[in-house]
């Protein structure tokens, strides 16, 4: 990679341009100011997240990327109201969030669908909360079900279906409430490379046919670059924002912009921003010391 | 069919499975059947079949082999009449075939006295004394371990003195059973009540933390609060836990059934097992006995086949 001549990505097409521009008029969703986490641990205070400041248009896909211990999965959980903050505040449509609640989705990495409810009784148990009648949580379930592609399975039992089509189903739920904004952390972490890409693809697809912004935490930067109109860097000890760097790949995206002068331009601003050079010094692999551990008579003189 | 018996917590095949199953009942009747059967193991008895001239043996008596011995040699050379017998075991180990004879014949014979009960009452007495302590005791210990499982305040409340009480044996209640509850079935149930009902809060309520919380989170964000988190997922989340805890602590209602019965007037068939060894029929006490398991073995079982219809997402196992 080091060998090609990358565009900066700060450079933007002008339709890229447009479109941030466009974006930035529309109201703002989620709003996050000051925002400070502390933890008691043994040795004292911990600074999880220190002064968290972004906000999130209307039907923006963030994403946010960081170092582990950036606390990444801190901020989420305090968005979703499962932590509260230290101090600072999260507003969501300019109302203050406190404590979870349906209107801010929330998809987790673990598949966390209810094992004794049936998929479609899982996508029913948002709306059935909120109220609504058995049949009109039925009838929508159904259509939530049919929009992630699972209607063949919808009288299946979670144990029943792979680690993609659970979170499919962990979506269609979280939809199903009709969230202002889903909050998924790092919801592709535990699947395998091609169902995660094909995830991706599909997600992408949900989102542009549902009116939700989203908030993704990844540590994927492929994902990340891939995904996100914006990406929200993190550094950790403590958590900060780093930047909030607007992608400059065109949408739609597809799996070809992959290799794209600026899709590389931005991974690689992100790998530099997350794994900064001076640090890789503390494991120099080209000096292991290693001793050569196999017999002499093996037949297999030289693996190359 | 002996390949991979001992491969470290991996399943056997169904064929293995069974065969190894039934080897485990063979075991111990095989052992059994040894020490009954085989004349020189054990058998520290003589039965006399000849008294010879000795003077206090009869025919049919059981005797230390010593002691047989002793005799044999003082009346050596003496007398011609040699006493005869042969090795036998104490009265308090019947034969396996005498105590498969007594599982019949327990049934059928009749009660002794008029007042007395037929086996199988005295049976259904213990059941229904195991059914209504049980039962007591789970209506007030599965609730108070779900609460205090789930709300660390009510864990705080109960559990502290629950955990000073399971200590104190159940049994030692006995005499203020009767004097506050009578000579019937009431102490007798309160025992089986005692024994059961402090193990079960703090079982359930373990049982209850061990809930994934992540479930409890992901029901949140979908809008879910207090009550209905508590009976929308924590029970339906624990319940098949809850329902082999509830299994396990059955058996150890059983196990007490015993004590309590002694409690008060002897009933049941403890009743029966004592009024048995009172008049040395010792294989009708092993039948009791064995009677016991097998009720105790096959509720276990009924309740287990039951348990997998209750709860579907259990049993398909099988991708759609």
């Amino acid at each position: 990679m080091s060998d090609l001549k990358l565009p900066s990505y700060l450079e933007q097409s002008d339709e890229v341009k447009d479109r941030f521009r466009r974006m930035k008029k529309r109201p703002v969703t989620l709003q996050v100011k000051n925002l400070q986490k502390e933890f008691d641990s043994s040795h004292g205070k911990v600074t999880a997240l220190n002064n968290i400041n972004f906000e999130t248009y209307k039907r923006e896909f963030v994403c946010v990327i960081g170092p582990s211990g950036c606390g990444k999965s801190t901020l989420i959980r305090i968005l979703a109201g499962l932590e509260t903050p230290t101090s600072g505040e999260v507003l969501l449509d300019g109302k203050k969030v406190n404590g979870p609640g349906p209107d801010r989705g929330m998809v987790f990495q673990g598949y966390t669908l209810f094992p004794w409810l049936s998929v479609k009784k899982n996508v029913m148990f948002g709306l059935e909360m909120a109220g609504n009648a058995k049949s009109v949580s039925d009838e929508q379930a159904l259509q939530w079900i049919d929009l992630v592609g699972l209607s063949k399975f919808a009288n299946a039992y979670p144990h029943q279906l792979s680690g993609g089509m659970k979170q499919r189903v962990a979506i269609a739920r979280a939809l199903a409430n009709q969230p202002r904004i889903l909050l998924m952390d790092e919801p592709f972490g535990a699947l395998d490379a091609q169902t995660r890409s094909r995830m991706q693809s599909y997600l992408h697809e949900i989102w542009k046919n549902i009116d939700v912004t989203i908030l993704f935490i990844t540590h994927d930067l492929d994902e990340a670059v891939y995904l996100a109109d914006r990406v929200l860097v993190l550094k950790a000890h403590p958590g900060e924002v780093q930047e909030l760097i607007e992608v400059p790949v065109p949408h739609p995206r597809s799996p070809d912009q992959l290799l794209s002068p600026e899709f590389l331009a931005t991974k690689k601003r992100l790998e530099e921003l997350i794994h900064p050079p001076e640090e890789e010094s503390e494991i120099d692999e080209e000096s292991l010391n290693m001793v050569r551990m196999v017999s002499v008579e093996n037949e297999v003189d030289s693996v190359f | 069919m002996f390949s991979g018996l001992f491969s470290v917590r991996k399943k056997l095949d169904t064929r293995q499975r069974i065969f190894i199953s039934i080897i485990s009942f063979l075991l111990p009747v095989i052992v059994w059947s040894l020490v009954s059967y085989v004349p020189f193991i054990w058998h520290p008895k003589v039965e006399i079949t000849q008294p010879g001239d000795v003077s206090y043996f009869s025919e049919g008596m059981l005797i230390d082999r010593e002691v047989f011995d002793r005799e044999v040699e003082a009346l050596n050379g003496e007398s011609e009449k040699i006493p005869q017998g042969v090795p036998a075991n104490p009265v308090y180990l019947p034969a396996p075939h005498e105590v498969a004879i007594a599982l019949y014949t327990a049934f059928t014979t009749e009660p002794k006295r008029r007042s007395e009960k037929w086996l199988h009452e005295s049976l259904w007495d213990s059941v229904q004394v195991i059914f209504w302590g049980f039962i007591i005791s789970s209506i007030f210990g599965v609730p108070l371990g779900i609460l205090a499982g789930t709300y660390d305040v009510f864990s705080k409340l109960f559990e502290p003195f629950i955990e000073f009480f399971r200590y104190l044996p159940a049994p030692a209640f006995g005499a203020l059973a009767v004097a506050v509850l009578g000579i019937h079935d009431a102490p007798k149930i309160a025992i089986i009540f005692i024994g059961t009902f402090f193990q079960q809060v703090l079982v359930v309520s373990n049982t209850t933390r061990k809930l994934d919380p992540s479930l409890l989170e992901a029901a949140m964000t979908l809008g879910a609060k207090r009550l209905s988190l508590l009976f929308r997922v924590v029970i339906p989340g624990i319940i098949t836990h809850l329902y082999k805890d509830l299994r396990i602590l059955l058996g150890w209602a059983w196990t007490y059934l015993i004590v309590a019965e002694l409690i008060g007037t002897s009933s049941g068939i403890t009743w029966f097992i004592t009024q048995q060894a009172r008049y040395k029929n010792f294989d009708n006490v092993f039948a009791a006995i064995i009677i016991i398991g097998i009720i105790g073995l096959s509720t276990d079982l009924l309740l287990a086949a039951l348990g997998k219809r209750l709860f579907a997402w259990e049993r398909t196992s099988v991708k759609a």
